[in-house]
């Protein structure tokens, strides 16, 4: 490799995009990945990387309200369209949600648990009457290494209780 | 140590909320890799893709050549080339040294402005190597000639250092040679372990910063950050006073981020280029890293025809890496236990620490207990088979009652719970004696394992003027939550508010010194020490209000929350208010607790405790694939008291899942030259959502009888002890075969099935 073809592929390209609701720039190689340009370049910690490879979801993020595992998306795919973050899901403070998963015992280490929580709460938001085997299903891309996968179940079915009962 | 009951009013006792947990919920807690540091520069480390290979030449000068990197380290350009750190063998270099031993070992260290250049200049630099044969399994490692995976030289004095035995233990008790005549069934078999990985969530790093005296700030997430202190002032030649060890919460540790790696390395580089240099590892990496020893087991037992053990021989081959990190401690203490918690007249266990050219193994959750507990449980099914004899009622027959030595002679071990308790608990929660249906099975096992044998924690807490409180405990917080317990603790024996207590750890600068974070030992060491140091400060209290007002100090009596004289209890804090007056202050209380080891011990102490558990599993296979579907799994501890019964069960269901990794699906892989073939989460697959008992029980038996605050022992590693054996025992149960080799894959038993059938 040359300084110059170093410098080439190091070029950053400016991606502007919504997160939690902010219109934001940034410049980045177009190598850099929407989970790297949240933590490196955006400051957003609160989204996690452990396998880098889609496989352990906890960089799960939204984009255009979908979830996503944001080590597989290029920040410069995201170009016009809306990002949501924990921080963002968080923005007023801890959902109903998040507070079940810490009363449940489901935090640990904790490593895991935003991207558990944005996965969780998709799905809450897409079907609340989710039954165990629903939940485990579309909850299984998500690893935890402390294993509180029976805390995490508990925390999801009590805040989808709670969120039908108020509907 | 504390022993007292608790009277169940406060807040020990209870499932308080983890402290520090809506942090993480919402993504504010911040990691090792989520900190900032101004002017930073970025590491990242050149190698080779063998398993082991000799060094011929090193050129870093392409790398030094792109703008942007600072500069290029190989071990020759260490202020010590010759270096080498290590706890119990002082063998591993700070950089590969002459030769690459394991795949993934460290040649070069690049450093420069970002993470991306590093990269980039790591992948230039050209590092010219001769694959050389290495030794990558306990029978490539211990055949004559092998290849030598440590050189004699590192070895100097050791009568094995021409071979790749690097420690062995032995332990016996009465004869189990001779014994064999008296045995009406003997069993004999071998069994495998696989090589795992930690998988922490969090792969981890460094950060180390030069400080403006000369000394340096080494940031980690690491289980042992005053250990870690230590190696640092050892490599630099510095005082203790100019190390500062900066370690925020580990996003998982499981035993992997205990021993200092890459940080003398970091430090080095940080006071060489007087910048902040920043390592942040990939999941990969730590595959490189951290793992845990895989195992072979050789075992022969012999049996009454009541299924009472006569003897117990075991051979055990600990696959450790390609230095000795703390794996002969691994071995020696897995294998002390191995045969098992019960009443065997004849024992011999011979056990080997085997040098191979992998990544080195470390403590792993378990420390080598449940290697050598996976034989011992699946020899008894065997018998019991033999004998027509069922699982429980094996070890119902065979099991030690409390105060009843399981390990006889000079340094013996004797039961301190009653175990038989959590035995019949977790059978009547699995449903022991309710019918199975075809290609059903289930299996039920225990497992022990001692607990710390030594060691100093200590704690300061300071009660505030306003009755806020802050204590000081160097336990590193990695998922077990001990910063719960000890706000707990404050909250009872001071009478404060619990949601008014801080707890400061992970920074040598600020709080004193813990031996260590392992072994399920903090809950009864430093949870003694905070406890010890909340005592203290009534005592000063007591003292200093006595003086205050002239009352005699006599009649007056400090107790959890309140001092209580002549006219009835004062809350604490306020008793603290009256003692300190118009100008304020606070009160400051230290607490220490050490145990003793003890010379000649193989384990270097008795152990403070013993994590004793009682798994069972019910499983169902599918004939057509050999797939496993667990459909219970019950795991119970005998756990002394629950502090905090959430916290318990978190850990306990951990444990639990953990271990049917190793049992179930995980292992590293190899190929023939000594290279991970399942490097990454894309194919080393732990377990998910699906993969567990959609019914997993996790119950305790409390007899308060634990040396910890309240009669608590440690609980954390319990539940993964003897996954493997009850597993094991339910897959044979379900279909009429034994399987000896772990993990237990849907591949390995649809192949027993077929060759069962073929042989039918």
């Amino acid at each position: 490799m040359t300084a110059d073809h170093l410098a080439a592929q190091l070029t950053p390209i400016e991606v502007a995009v919504e997160i939690n609701g902010s219109a934001r720039r940034v410049a980045v190689p177009a190598h850099r990945t929407l989970l790297d340009a949240l933590r490196d370049d955006l400051g957003l910690t609160g989204t996690k990387k452990c396998c880098a490879d889609g496989e352990c979801g906890a960089c799960t993020v939204y984009l255009d309200g979908r979830t996503v595992n944001a080590c597989l998306v290029l920040c410069a795919e995201v170009e016009g369209r809306t990002v949501t973050t924990i921080e963002g899901l968080s923005a007023d403070g801890p959902t109903d949600l998040q507070q079940e998963f810490v009363a449940a015992g489901a935090v640990q280490c904790g490593v895991c648990i935003p991207g558990q929580v944005m996965a969780a709460e998709a799905l809450l938001r897409c079907n609340r009457d989710a039954d165990e085997t629903e939940i485990r299903d579309v909850m299984s891309g998500n690893l935890c290494r402390c294993a509180g996968y029976q805390r995490i179940v508990a925390a999801i079915q009590a805040t989808a209780s709670r969120r039908r009962a108020e509907a | 140590m504390s022993g007292i009951q608790h009277d169940g009013t406060g807040s020990v006792g209870k499932p308080i909320a983890r402290y520090g947990g809506i942090d993480r919920a919402c993504g504010a807690q911040r990691y090792l890799a989520d900190l900032t540091f101004a002017e930073s520069a970025h590491v990242a480390f050149a190698t080779v893709p063998v398993g082991r290979a000799e060094i011929l030449a090193i050129d870093t000068t392409p790398a030094l050549a792109l703008p942007g990197v600072i500069d290029a380290v190989s071990v020759e350009d260490l202020p010590d080339p010759s270096k080498r750190v290590g706890i119990s063998h002082r063998d591993r270099p700070l950089l590969a040294s002459g030769t690459v031993n394991f795949h993934g070992e460290p040649v070069v260290a690049v450093v420069a402005e970002s993470a991306d250049l590093a990269r980039a200049a790591a992948d230039v630099v050209v590092i010219e190597h001769r694959p050389l044969p290495g030794a990558y399994d306990l029978d490539g490692a211990l055949a004559p000639g092998a290849p030598l995976v440590q050189d004699p030289t590192v070895r100097p004095g050791d009568p094995l250092a021409d071979s790749n035995v690097l420690e062995t233990a032995d332990y016996a008790w009465g004869d189990a040679d001779t014994a064999e005549p008296a045995a009406d069934l003997v069993v004999e078999r071998t069994y495998t372990f696989p090589m795992v990985t930690h998988f922490p969530i969090e792969p981890g790093g460094v950060v180390a910063a030069p400080a403006d005296d000369g000394g340096v700030a080494v940031y980690s997430p690491v289980q042992h950050p005053y250990l870690l202190q230590r190696i640092l002032a050892d490599v630099i030649d510095l005082p203790l006073s100019k190390v500062r060890v900066v370690a925020p919460d580990p996003g998982g540790g499981f035993g992997g981020k205990q021993t200092p790696r890459y940080e003398p390395l970091l430090a080095l580089l940080a006071l060489r280029t007087g910048r902040t240099c920043r390592l942040i590892l990939s999941l990969e990496e730590t595959f490189q890293l951290m793992r845990r020893s895989g195992c072979r087991i050789e075992a022969r037992s012999g049996f009454t025809r009541n299924g009472e053990l006569v003897f117990h021989r075991l051979t055990a081959d600990f696959l450790i890496g390609a230095y000795a990190d703390v794996a002969p401690r691994v071995m020696t203490k897995g294998s002390y236990v191995g045969a098992g918690p019960y009443r065997i007249p004849n024992v011999r266990i011979n056990a080997r620490a085997v040098l191979t050219n992998t990544t080195p193994s470390c403590a792993f959750r378990g420390f080598g207990a449940p290697q050598v507990s996976w034989a011992t449980e699946s020899q008894l099914d065997a018998a019991g088979r033999e004998l027509g004899i069922d699982a429980l009622e094996m070890r119902r027959r065979n099991l030690v009652d409390k105060d009843e030595a399981f390990i006889r002679g000079e340094h013996e071990a004797r039961a301190d719970g009653r175990w038989h308790e959590s035995l019949e608990k977790a059978a009547a929660l699995i449903g022991w004696d309710r019918p199975t249906g075809p290609y059903q099975g289930r299996g039920i096992a225990v497992g022990i394992k001692p607990g710390a044998t030594s060691g100093l924690s200590q704690s300061l807490v300071r009660l505030l003027y306003d009755g806020s409180a802050i204590a000081y405990a160097g336990t590193s917080d990695m998922g077990q939550g001990a910063r719960t317990l000890w706000k707990q603790i404050l909250a009872d024996e001071l009478g404060v508010d619990p949601d008014l207590v801080t707890i400061i750890s992970g920074d040598t600068d600020a709080v004193p010194f813990d031996l260590q974070t392992s072994a399920s030992r903090s809950t009864v060491f430093m949870g003694t020490a905070v406890l010890e140091a909340c005592r203290d400060i009534r005592r000063r209290v007591l003292d200093l209000y006595a003086d205050a007002t002239g009352i005699d100090p006599d009649s007056v009596e400090d107790k959890p929350g309140h001092l209580v004289g002549p006219d009835g209890a004062l809350p604490l804090v306020e008793a603290a208010q009256v003692a300190l007056g118009g100008l304020r202050g606070e009160f400051v209380g230290q607490g220490t607790c050490r145990l003793r080891g003890v010379k000649g011990h193989p384990l270097g102490g008795d152990a403070a405790f013993y994590e004793f558990n009682c798994t069972a599993i019910e499983v169902e296979i599918d004939p057509d694939t050999g797939e496993v579907q667990l459909t219970r799994h019950v795991t119970v501890g005998d756990v002394g008291t629950e502090l905090n019964p959430a916290q318990v069960v978190s850990q306990d269901e951990g444990a639990a899942i953990m271990g049917l990794g190793h049992s179930l699906m995980e292992q590293v892989l190899l190929d023939d030259e000594g290279r991970i073939r399942n490097l990454g989460a894309l194919d080393y697959r732990i377990p998910t959502f699906n993969d567990v008992a959609t019914n997993l029980v996790s119950a305790s038996v409390e007899n308060h009888d634990g040396p910890g605050p309240y009669g608590c022992k440690g609980i954390s590693e319990g539940a993964l002890l003897c996954t493997a054996g009850a597993l094991g025992g339910a897959v044979a149960d379900a279909i009429g075969i034994q399987i000896t080799e772990l993990p237990l894959t849907a591949e390995r038993i649809w192949t027993a099935m077929q060759t069962a059938d073929a042989e039918i």
